[in-house]
């Protein structure tokens, strides 16, 4: 058995998880990444993905969006706006969060016409959404 | 005797006020408990995020490229004050307290010769502020319908704000909510949350860690703030609804307790002029047989 860290998810309006896990899989930005004991300390934002956590009862999914990770030698704290076990991941809610990411993408479009950075990063939270969706068997209305 | 009667239907009418206010007071005790519950269950997200933004600003804050959320727009000439109080009264002097604290601020920022704009969240503060500072009133958020309340209603708030500051609107916001120490103390807070601002106390911690950042600090930094200032809201608009409840309960407990003693004077006073009729009748009768 590989050596333990602390890891904690919380999200604004509850603590979903904080147990002992051997590691944890990040959907960082700028890709994914595994962290393990003795990782050195990362600060990373979150992109919509999933979250994949293996402790001593098995692994553990979580859908989540928007926030970030902590990672420092002797555990891992994720901060995601929203965070739902992926179990209880549905279609609404899907449907839901592609709806708020199509708005932020056509607002986006709207409010920066000349200025590609924000309409760019709001279309590739789209697109993390659907791919985020297809992944799990959903299916996401374009 | 007509006084009589009166003082019937004078009791009898106090008697239901005290089962009303006994109700409600109940209802708050109840509504309290899940209200501290919420804000415990947001404790350690607003207290994490609060410590790595704290780091995060301290490493980057000083340089020029900080974002203007961070380090300001360089001027402090017009002032946004988000009020936020409750959307119910009899609730003691919960609403008036917010509302004094926040008129304190507005008056010392029109003294200092600056511009005050406010944003109301909650109908019992906009109704307070209507009276005095109804042409600096910007904008209101209706939270009648919420029933309980969820990071997605601070998220509303905060956009509204974000986009104030971003069309250049103002450029210092500060945040009025009430405290929530126990149930009958609650202190009016009035917190900056534009430009941020983080306690030193979290800076040692951060220090001692060094941590790379992925992407840049700038970026994390750039997509951390606004999520900051939806989480200082959230935890605003919490402390608000425990604080709101516990003003209501120990309200509704001295109104119980005022009803309480109004009856008993009042049975007193029933009590004796029943005697005195009793008293009188008597004393018609006796004389009215001696002069027979």
């Amino acid at each position: 058995m590989a050596d333990t860290m602390q890891f904690d998810l919380v999200s604004p309006e509850r603590r979903l998880a904080s147990l002992k896990v051997t590691s944890v899989q990040i959907p960082g930005a700028d890709g994914d990444m595994t962290a393990m004991e003795g990782h050195s300390p990362t600060i990373t934002t979150l992109r919509p993905g999933i979250l994949s956590v293996d402790g001593p009862d098995g692994t553990n999914d979580y859908v989540v969006t928007g926030g970030f990770a902590e990672i420092r030698a002797d555990g891992v704290s994720v901060l995601a706006e929203r965070a739902v076990p992926k179990g209880d991941m549905t279609q609404e809610h899907l449907d839901e969060m592609m709806e708020e990411a199509k708005t932020m993408y056509s607002n986006a479009k709207e409010a920066f016409e000349n200025e590609p950075g924000p309409v760019d990063d709001a279309a590739k939270l789209l697109s993390d959404m659907v791919a985020m969706g297809e992944h799990m068997g959903l299916t996401a209305k374009q | 005797m007509a006084n009589l009667k009166d003082l019937k239907n004078r009791i009898s009418s106090v008697k239901s006020t005290r089962k009303i206010t006994k109700a409600m007071q109940m209802v708050a005790a109840a509504k309290l408990r899940r209200a501290q519950e919420a804000a415990e269950m947001s404790r350690p997200y607003a207290e994490r995020f609060n410590a790595v933004m704290a780091g995060l600003a301290a490493s980057v804050g000083g340089s020029d490229s900080a974002p203007k959320l961070l380090s300001g727009t360089g001027s402090d000439k017009v002032n946004l004050l988000v009020v936020m109080t409750s959307e119910r009264g009899l609730c003691g002097g919960f609403n008036t307290n917010i509302v004094k604290k926040a008129k304190t601020h507005a008056q010392e920022l029109l003294a200092a010769g600056k511009e005050v704009k406010i944003l109301t969240v909650g109908k019992k503060g906009r109704d307070q502020l209507k009276r005095d500072y109804a042409d600096h009133l910007v904008g209101h958020v209706d939270l009648t319908e919420v029933k309980r309340l969820s990071y997605a209603d601070a998220q509303g708030i905060a956009k509204d704000v974000l986009g104030r500051f971003d069309a250049g609107e103002f450029d210092v916001a500060t945040l009025f909510y009430a405290e929530f120490v126990n149930v009958v103390s609650q202190v009016p807070q009035a917190q900056q949350i534009i430009p941020a601002k983080f306690e030193d106390a979290a800076e040692d911690e951060g220090a001692t860690t060094l941590f790379d950042y992925e992407p840049s600090e700038e970026a994390i930094l750039a997509d951390l703030l606004p999520r900051g200032v939806a989480t200082a809201i959230f935890s605003g608009l919490l402390e608000n609804a425990a604080s709101e409840q516990g003003a209501r309960m120990s309200a509704m407990d001295n109104a119980t307790r005022n009803a309480g003693d109004m009856i008993d004077n009042l049975t007193i006073e029933y009590n004796r002029s029943r005697q005195a009729v009793i008293t009188n009748e008597l004393i018609e009768i006796i004389s009215g047989a001696e002069a027979l």
